[in-house]
């Protein structure tokens, strides 16, 4: 009787829909937030729904599904954040159905968070307990600035580090830089052999803000009322004058990045490094087949002799979205999948993802030579940057406008009509006026 | 005659160009030369592809078989009797109605997915089946063809000899108009057929169980994993191989009834 009930229902609508051009749904499933979220067990059976885009996290979940009767969670999935899960989650908690927890990037965090998309996981005391086995930047990024507030449970991360072809270095007698300045000397010195030390890619704006990262600077801030927009801080402008520089003496190659060109660069040895982060292990072994046993991991050059500091590119955490009803299962669930070593060995083995926990770092899945890189165990190197990660970066609330823009800027710049430092200057004034739009107040 | 060589060469290299693809071993796909066969692995390619992730690809195929198939033939049907009901009968308003259907022809797909999804969110209805399948029977440009193709194949006397012999209304659409409505009915059906078969943005707001997927949505989710599960990449192209088939095979079994005009001569 109830399914047809709702089988008219749907069918007098999706006539009806012909011709409506707007909706007519005003009420929003989101609760006023702001204090957190009670976290009281149900007491009874639930069924929780997770969406993720990480490949095979359904056998993952099928482990926790099989010792938990009473907290079934059903995995939805779809295509990665960027690609339209996001849009879909906004959609979602805008009509009331958002699923009870969600994969959300660092860099997407605060744009759920404007939009109160998020439950505070603080009135959580397991989540609160958990704080010790995550590594200090990857908890103080779901803080989002709020002192007491836990917005999601991290879950990977993207610490940064130099792949570089320790067969080319070693044929030509370079050495391997250690700090930036010695990187842009061995650039001169590859140029003249007729290669390119690396590639500056203008669409990945993240591993240009994980390079900013690193050098101690941060693009955006928030003082729990307003927004500061900064992607010319001395840091970030350092950075930008720096690659600027290599750039337009044709030390580094412009091909864009994941394009078959972009591959083929380091296939055929024309491109010799990449500072990318620990999944891009993953990218030059699908991309630069030819090149297997020749790569090796260093650590990431430094800004100052014997600084130790490492940029971060990427990683996800777990979030639960406002409307649900069960905030203790599901927070108990995002603890299981994020810190058990049940579930991150099944999770680094189905989809190479690199855990945010001190103790999943060390592993044994990550302890292991990597054939490709000559078994070399790279993972320790990564391992090491994890911790020299500044917790210091904050992201901004429209992280997607920023990427645009700044890459628009790039683009410019690398065709030779403004430098990189101007492309960040002319972002910074879209970004302050985007966040206008919206509403969302900005420091001046 | 050149020129047609070219731009015929020129739509066929992207078949090609996925068909020698989906036959390479991943490493062969960016060292080997983009346009013709290495090794051939399309047998293995097949079996991997259709396998992975508990065999979900050919799930995708079903489903867009079922939502492009039954949405096409049951939005032909109704399109069709709308058509012809607006060419064949007079009735107050029935201009203001063909207009309105004339407008929804101006509104693109896109733009009514969103508020789509709010209604069906309103009805607990979104990730079904039925979020997908109900908006995909809606064809204006459908009722717009069939009405003026209605209005000068089926001639009134012949309509008006059918009631004479005392056929009902139904019957009578079904048995005479039908047929002569034929070519038309075939064109609204393939082009139904194509737009929900390459409707990506509908399915992709509404569903989120992989096992309702289309396989557009499916493959499109496959290609936003390739850096974490490397071997998508092959897949990805090995399935749109496969997700091609079902459109050349519609098309090239409805085409014939595109020679059109089978009432010509029936009168005269």
């Amino acid at each position: 009787m109830r399914t047809t009930t709702r089988a008219a229902g749907v069918a007098l609508l999706a006539l009806t829909a012909v011709t409506a051009c707007s909706s007519g749904s005003g009420d929003t499933g989101a609760a006023a937030s702001g204090a957190a979220a009670a976290c009281e067990p149900a007491g009874e059976p639930v069924t929780l729904t997770f969406t993720s885009w990480i490949p095979g996290i359904e056998d993952v979940v099928a482990l926790w599904n099989e010792d938990n009767p009473d907290i079934q969670v059903e995995v939805q999935t779809g295509p990665n954040g960027n690609g339209g899960t996001y849009q879909n989650f906004f959609n979602q908690l805008e009509a009331g159905n958002a699923p009870d927890l969600g994969q959300v990037e660092y860099d997407a965090l605060p744009n759920f968070r404007v939009q109160d998309g998020l439950v505070d996981l603080s009135a959580c005391d397991d989540v609160v307990a958990a704080q010790d086995e995550f590594v200090d930047w990857t908890w103080q990024q779901v803080q989002l600035g709020e002192d007491d507030a836990v917005y999601a449970i991290p879950q990977d991360a993207g610490p940064m580090a130099l792949f570089y072809r320790a067969d080319l270095f070693e044929q030509y007698g370079i050495e391997v830089p250690t700090t930036w300045e010695e990187f842009a000397t061995a650039a001169e010195q590859v140029r003249a052999t007729g290669g390119y030390i690396t590639n500056f890619s203008q669409a990945d704006v993240n591993q240009f803000a994980g390079l900013v990262w690193q050098a101690g600077g941060s693009w955006f801030g928030n003082d729990g009322d307003q927004w500061t927009v900064d992607l010319t801080s001395e840091e970030s402008e350092k950075v930008a004058a720096y690659w600027d520089d290599l750039i337009e003496r044709d030390l580094v190659s412009t091909y864009p990045g994941w394009t078959t060109e972009w591959d083929n660069a380091y296939n055929t040895g024309e491109v010799w490094t990449w500072n990318s982060a620990v999944w891009g292990a993953n990218s030059i072994m699908t991309g630069a087949p030819d090149t297997a046993g020749a790569w090796r991991v260093a650590p990431s050059p430094q800004w100052e002799d014997g600084g130790e500091s490492a940029g971060n590119w990427g990683g996800s955490t777990t979030v639960v979205f406002q409307g649900t009803e069960h905030v203790y299962e599901a927070a108990q669930f995002a603890l299981w999948l994020n810190t058990s070593e049940e579930a991150l060995t099944a999770l680094i083995e189905a989809a190479n993802l690199y855990p945010a926990t001190t103790e999943g770092a060390a592993l044994p899945a990550l302890a292991e030579g990597v054939e490709f890189y000559g078994g070399q165990p790279i993972y320790d190197v990564f391992a090491e940057a994890s911790t020299q990660v500044s917790p210091d970066f904050v992201w901004g609330p429209t992280m997607t406008q920023v990427y645009n823009d700044v890459s628009d800027g790039f683009s410019t710049a690398i065709s030779g009509d403004q430098t990189l430092p101007e492309a960040l200057a002319e972002a910074e004034e879209s970004t302050v006026a985007a966040l206008e739009a919206q509403a969302i107040p900005v420091a001046s | 005659m050149t020129i047609m060589v070219v731009f015929t060469v020129y739509f066929l290299i992207p078949i090609w160009w996925l068909l020698v693809a989906a036959t390479k071993e991943r490493g062969d796909l960016t060292t080997t030369n983009a346009l013709w066969f290495s090794d051939l692995n399309l047998v293995e390619n097949l079996a991997a592809t259709t396998g992975y992730g508990g065999g979900v690809l050919p799930r995708w195929l079903l489903n867009s078989v079922l939502y492009a198939g039954g949405g096409a033939l049951l939005g032909t049907l109704l399109a069709g009797m709308c058509g012809y009901a607006l060419a064949k009968y007079r009735f107050p308003g029935r201009e203001l109605v063909f207009n309105v259907v004339l407008g929804g022809v101006l509104v693109p797909a896109t733009a009514l997915a969103l508020p789509l999804f709010l209604l069906f969110s309103q009805v607990n209805a979104t990730n079904t089946f039925w979020s997908v399948f109900l908006p995909s029977i809606v064809s204006p440009f459908g009722v717009y063809l069939t009405r003026i193709f209605a209005a000068s194949a089926v001639p009134e006397e012949l309509l008006e000899a059918a009631r004479l012999d005392g056929s009902g209304e139904v019957r009578t659409f079904f048995t005479v108009a039908v047929r002569l409505m034929f070519p038309a009915l075939v064109t609204v059906f393939l082009f139904q057929f194509v737009a929900i078969w390459n409707n990506f943005f509908l399915p992709l707001i509404m569903l989120r169980d992989e096992r309702l997927f289309p396989v557009t949505l499916g493959l499109y989710t496959w290609n936003t994993q390739v850096n974490q599960v490397p071997e998508l990449r092959l897949y990805v192209l090995t399935g749109a191989l496969l997700s091609i088939v079902p459109l050349i095979v519609v098309f090239l079994l409805l085409q014939r009834f595109w020679r059109g005009g089978l009432g010509t001569g029936a009168l005269k």
